[in-house]
């Protein structure tokens, strides 16, 4: 099927996102900047002064940035320590093709720093209620882009979620899944889509883990989390405390190593469950 | 078991749970060793699939029959589990842009849509309202395709053959406008974050148009075959219930779910892509059951042709791209966009960590969750009804493991 591409050739814009040469190093410095309220008053005028060896520090920046110990999902005060010490580097590379501006490279090569919205106090009648009950074991309710979710102990979460369902009328759960954040005390998050017919409005609920706590099981509640509950285990081992079948689901039963953790390698295998079902020395 | 008992064995055409067989003495049955004269009621497991022409793809159930009935049913899946979630990890949001189509494949496109609109929500940008409208053009066709596979391989499964070969007959002509608009059929890879990459090619308007007059004589067709067959009738009417508690409580979704007598589509509920601007109609079947889920499918079709002819019409001029960065970075933050794939809520739920890769992303497969109401479809009905419902169900094994 590939050499039937693009049969016609009305291509406007072509977003070649990963090679460098077209890209007018200013435009998108100022793109960039233009996404950026936060970051616009931080010397804008020298953006301009970009040249497509920056835009390959950046880009390796981006990739440093990946392999790094991921940051915590609140982290927003860890944030500046790393676009302070990557610019370096990005400014050096700029050197090499004449120009002397160290400086001029920080405005392009920070973006790091969220660009986008960030999370606002969500206030409704129904997390007042909430708040009311549980006290404290509510963490936090906020909105993202007009999303809500509110964050609860986990020693509560089963409590909530029961009464998300018979008191707040969110009778279908969309789905359960996990993230991991390895960095942090608790590494696991929990994460309940949750969608009310009656009301028309989706909430996320979630919660913290540590690495042999187990979540509560919402399986009895709805019962569509039964499988919901095994894919999160199977692919990141947390534990559902009440769940009738706690066995992996996609995976083979004796694998082992849960593949979604962040310190599970993209192309890491269980060798020895491919040797011997397989009858093949690796997997690569 | 004394011998003197054993002499008063009942006739081997008996069945045991005739009255007449009341007449003898329960401990008249044989014992597992010997003496056995006539079949046993042992409980039975079959392994159906994962070579199985009905599972549709590598999808093996294990079922527990007492003679053609079913006592219960254990899904075994994951034969095609490629990671995709991990590979998100591990590229760019453009660079997994194309992942998401081998999922559902026969429904590349709406997986697309689903994908680049999360990302597109993640950034805070909205697709110019062409691109939207040829989105939806694209997203319905899509749809009227599932739906053909679907009606088509469910029909041969039942043993209607003649319905395939009309169905893919008409799909054809679908996947021929996909390829001609960017030049693949099935994994098309259709959009892009922010909008379209393709310009639509000359005469697509009149293609669209041609196969939106085309399409409903062809429906017509289907259902002279099938609506009022005795034989489709017997084989799926009653069979494969599912009541509407029962399907909210499953989080079974799509077609199934409004089968089941939910009026609820997310088009219509928290519409996505501009679907608001398009006059359609939901179509609620009433039982719950096999039949009501063709005929809801089928009445989908249609409408899905009503908002193409909607869409082509008011086709608006204007740019096909959004103003998206070349280096697509979102802020740290999370986000869960949704949208009505042919199967059902297809969702993304992605976690951004303000790099230029996905932190976390999750798709909430609508295969993999209506896949677990089997077992609450098929229990004490008959075996050749499993074939029916796993048809019925619709599901894409590419979906369910990921």
């Amino acid at each position: 099927m590939d050499e039937t591409k693009k049969p016609n050739e009305k291509i406007p814009e072509k977003p070649s996102t990963f090679e460098g040469q077209n890209m007018a190093p200013g435009k998108t410095g100022d793109r960039i900047e233009g996404k950026d309220p936060a970051k616009a008053p931080a010397e804008p005028s020298q953006v301009p002064a970009q040249d497509p060896a920056a835009i390959e520090a950046l880009k390796k920046e981006a990739e440093i940035a990946k392999s790094a110990p991921p940051k915590p999902p609140t982290g927003a005060a860890p944030q500046p320590s790393k676009p302070a010490a990557a610019p370096a580097s990005a400014g050096a590379t700029s050197d090499a093709a004449g120009n002397v501006k160290p400086p001029a490279a920080k405005p392009e090569a920070a973006p790091p720093k969220p660009t986008g919205p960030t999370p606002q106090p969500w206030d409704s009648e129904m997390v007042q209620r909430f708040k009311q009950r549980y006290g404290s074991g509510i963490q936090e309710a906020s909105t993202y882009v007009g999303q809500p979710y509110i964050v609860v102990d986990s020693s509560i979460a089963r409590d909530v979620l029961m009464t998300m369902r018979d008191a707040e009328q969110f009778d279908y759960c969309v789905d359960v899944t996990c993230v991991h954040w390895p960095q942090r005390e608790k590494p696991f998050d929990v994460v309940w889509i949750l969608y009310s017919f009656p009301r028309n409005e989706r909430v996320r609920i979630k919660t913290m883990v540590a690495e042999n706590q187990s979540a509560p099981s919402v399986q009895d509640i709805w019962t569509t989390a039964n499988w919901l509950e095994r894919e999160a285990f199977d692919m990141f081992g947390v534990k559902f405390e009440g769940h009738p079948d706690m066995r992996r689901i996609l995976l083979p039963e004796d694998w082992t190593g849960y593949p979604l953790r962040k310190d599970y390698g993209i192309i890491q295998q269980d060798q020895k469950w491919v040797q011997i079902h397989l009858g093949i020395e690796s997997g690569q | 078991m004394s011998d003197d008992i054993k002499t008063t064995t009942p006739p081997s055409h008996l069945d045991l749970d005739t009255p007449e067989a009341a007449l003898y003495p329960k401990q008249a049955i044989p014992d597992e060793t010997g003496g056995r004269t006539f079949l046993d009621t042992n409980e039975l497991i079959l392994n159906m699939g994962p070579q199985h022409p009905s599972t549709h793809g590598v999808l093996r159930v294990i079922l527990k029959l007492d003679g053609e009935k079913v006592m219960g049913t254990e899904c075994i899946i994951g034969y095609l589990h490629r990671g995709v979630e991990k590979i998100a990890e591990n590229r760019t949001y453009a660079m997994f842009n194309p992942y998401v189509d081998r999922m559902d494949y026969v429904a590349a496109v709406s997986n697309g849509l689903g994908y680049c609109e999360a990302v597109e929500k993640l950034l805070g940008v909205e697709a110019p309202p062409r691109a939207q409208y040829i989105r939806v053009i694209l997203t319905e066709l899509n749809r009227i395709a599932s739906h053909q596979l679907w009606l088509g391989t469910h029909a041969l499964d039942i043993g209607a053959m003649t319905p395939l070969f009309y169905t893919f007959r008409d799909r054809e002509e679908i996947l021929k406008i996909y390829e001609k608009y960017c030049g693949a059929r099935l994994t098309t890879h259709a959009f892009r974050i922010g909008g379209c990459l393709y310009e639509t090619y000359d005469g697509f308007e009149e293609d669209v148009k041609n196969y939106v007059k085309y399409l409903p004589a062809k429906i017509d067709e289907y259902e002279q075959l099938l609506t009022t067959n005795r034989i489709w009738v017997e084989r799926t009417k009653g069979v494969g219930y599912l009541s509407a508690k029962d399907a909210i409580d499953l989080g079974v979704t799509g077609p199934v779910l409004r089968a089941s007598g939910v009026k609820w589509d997310i088009r219509k509920a928290l519409p996505y892509s501009g679907y608001e601007k398009f006059d359609f109609e939901v179509p609620v079947g009433e039982n719950g059951d096999t039949y009501d889920r063709y005929l809801v499918r089928m009445a989908e079709m249609r409408q899905s042709l009503r908002i193409c002819q909607q869409a082509v019409e008011g086709l608006p001029e204007g740019p096909i791209m959004a103003k998206v960065p070349k280096i697509i970075k979102p802020g740290i933050g999370e986000v869960y966009h949704s949208i009505e794939a042919p199967k059902g809520e297809l969702g993304y739920y992605i976690v951004s960590d303000g790099s230029t890769q996905p932190y976390r992303l999750r798709v909430r497969p609508p295969s993999f969750v209506n896949l677990q109401a089997l077992d609450k479809m098929v229990r004490g009905s008959l075996i050749a009804d499993v074939v029916a419902v796993i048809g019925t169900i619709d599901i894409v094994l590419g979906e369910v493991d990921r």
